[in-house]
């Protein structure tokens, strides 16, 4: 692992995103949306406090938390997709880079894009509803992770999808998450899942992520059984996500695919 | 002496049982300019992509540098580069980002005066802050043979480097690549339609067909076996009539 080399990738990815006011846009515009109709969707719920839990504020946290996953998957695929728009894959793959070096620099301009997108998500919360994200003290930061770890498996995974069926799988990138979102028990708990559907649920790491972020919200404490499930499943999702993209890879080389990523 | 740069044996590539590429073999020498040359579907594509690890070989070998090419890919590409007429560089990045990053990538030093002799090389030192998306054919083509050349490659890969050019441009791409070949002693192994770049450019030509070299050597004497005036005519030749067309063997 080359780390000049991933710092010239993350470099582009910021040359990319500080030129182009749509993609700084892309950044805020919908994770703000969401806010404002999950934000005030609470309010609305809190009015009726008498019928229901005070702990319904987690629908915020929930919110800013699907937004952490979500960004994190995106920001693997679309550094990629922005290479097929460019035509330029294939000055990146004849270019002395390793492919884990193109998949670490994906990794840290997500990391940063996330940081920057939940701090602006996080004041905005506070400011129009008075609910700080940081009152999940130090245990956001182990459910922060471990949001992250699977974003970026899943995105391994669906960045080897485009990388064999070209840009007519472009629509994975957004979609795959949203195949996950209802089974991750985003915005319920677990329970509300019928019984058959709960162990299938139990098997993704983000469902253990989002139960424990309830668990902190309702005063119990960090979870370490959600925590200790999330983080082993996700070392699998990593593993799987890994073995997965580099099949994908040799099977588009074998294929001659990665050629005509770059010039179609 | 002569340095064998890119050794090719039985170099064999199948899509789905399609046959690419039959059986290639050849070696090309330090400093050389080599031209693949074929028909669509010859297997020159397919070949020059081999040569930059983007295809997995059915079978055969493929050395560069005294290399194996599957085993050490990314020693090899820090000391080739390609440029290509179809692929692109970020639209949205100036010209002197593009190629910072590029010089990045290959580990260049002092690499803001190595971006400004290569522009000026090019004629293309006005372009420096030039937004990429807003330069014409020639002036992309001129930063594409400029990213190609930061690292000071020995192996040059050009696919179609004057495709969608003028003529004014492409035969100052010409004159330029010769130029930057006699300069550096760079290795440069060469694809393209344009038989007249091919005649101008090569030392020496390759010609494929149906995934098979059927004839080599300069220019004059590929024209020669076939008993043609000009490679454009062997081209058609071959293209019309490959199947039973071979080159008189009594001149070979």
């Amino acid at each position: 692992m080359n780390w000049r080399r991933i710092s010239a990738l993350v470099l582009r990815y910021t040359f990319l995103y500080t030129r182009s006011l749509p993609r700084v846009a892309e950044m805020f515009f919908w994770p703000v949306m969401d806010l404002l109709v999950w934000g005030f969707i609470t309010v609305y719920l809190l009015r009726m406090e008498h019928k229901l839990p005070a702990a319904i504020t987690f629908l915020l946290g929930a919110m800013i938390f699907w937004d952490i996953l979500y960004r994190a998957q995106q920001a693997v695929t679309i550094s990629f997709l922005e290479d097929i728009w460019a035509r330029n894959v294939l000055n990146i793959f004849v270019a002395p880079i390793r492919v884990s070096e193109f998949i670490v620099a994906t990794y840290i301009v997500g990391f940063v894009k996330i940081l920057i997108t939940v701090a602006v998500l996080a004041s905005l919360a506070y400011g129009l509803y008075s609910w700080s994200l940081f009152q999940m003290g130090l245990a956001l930061i182990p459910l922060f992770a471990n949001l992250l770890l699977m974003g970026w498996a899943v995105g391994m995974m669906t960045t080897g999808l485009i990388m064999r069926w070209g840009q007519s799988a472009e629509a994975l990138a957004w979609g795959i998450p949203f195949l996950i979102q209802p089974l991750a028990a985003v915005f319920y708990p677990l329970d509300v899942l019928p019984a058959w559907l709960q162990p299938i649920a139990r098997t993704i790491p983000a469902t253990h992520v989002f139960e424990g972020m309830r668990a902190v919200l309702k005063g119990e404490g960090l979870s370490l059984h959600h925590l200790g499930w999330a983080f082993g499943l996700n070392i699998l999702y990593l593993i799987g996500g890994a073995l997965f993209f580099r099949w994908m890879y040799q099977l588009a080389r074998d294929k001659g695919l990665l050629a005509k990523l770059g010039t179609q | 002496m002569s340095e064998t740069i890119v050794e090719v044996n039985h170099l064999r590539k199948e899509f789905n049982g399609t046959v690419a590429v039959a059986d290639l073999s050849f070696t090309v020498q330090r400093g050389e300019i080599v031209g693949l040359l074929g028909a669509n579907g010859a297997g020159k594509t397919t070949a020059i992509q081999t040569l930059l690890g983007l295809i997995k070989l059915t079978g055969g070998t493929v050395r560069v540098f005294g290399m194996d090419l599957e085993r050490h890919r990314v020693d090899i590409l820090q000391r080739a580069n390609f440029c290509s007429a179809y692929t692109g560089l970020p639209s949205n990045l100036k010209v002197w980002e593009n190629l910072y990053i590029f010089a990045r990538i290959y580990g260049v030093a002092d690499h803001k005066r190595k971006t400004d002799d290569l522009l000026a090389l090019l004629e293309i030192s006005h372009l420096r802050k030039a937004i990429t998306g807003h330069l014409s054919s020639g002036e992309s083509t001129r930063v594409n043979i400029c990213k190609a050349l930061l690292n000071d490659p020995e192996l040059l890969l050009l696919d179609e480097p004057t495709a969608s050019l003028d003529p004014d441009i492409a035969d100052k791409v010409r004159k330029l690549l010769r130029r930057i070949q006699r300069e550096r002693n760079i290795t440069m192994i060469y694809t393209s339609h344009n038989m007249r770049d091919v005649q101008e450019v090569c030392d020496r030509v390759l010609f494929m067909h149906k995934g098979r070299i059927i004839a080599q050597g300069t220019p004059q004497q590929v024209m020669d076996q076939f008993n043609q005036t000009s490679l454009e005519d062997v081209f058609i030749s071959v293209a019309r009539g490959g199947d039973v067309l071979t080159p008189n063997t009594e001149e070979r």
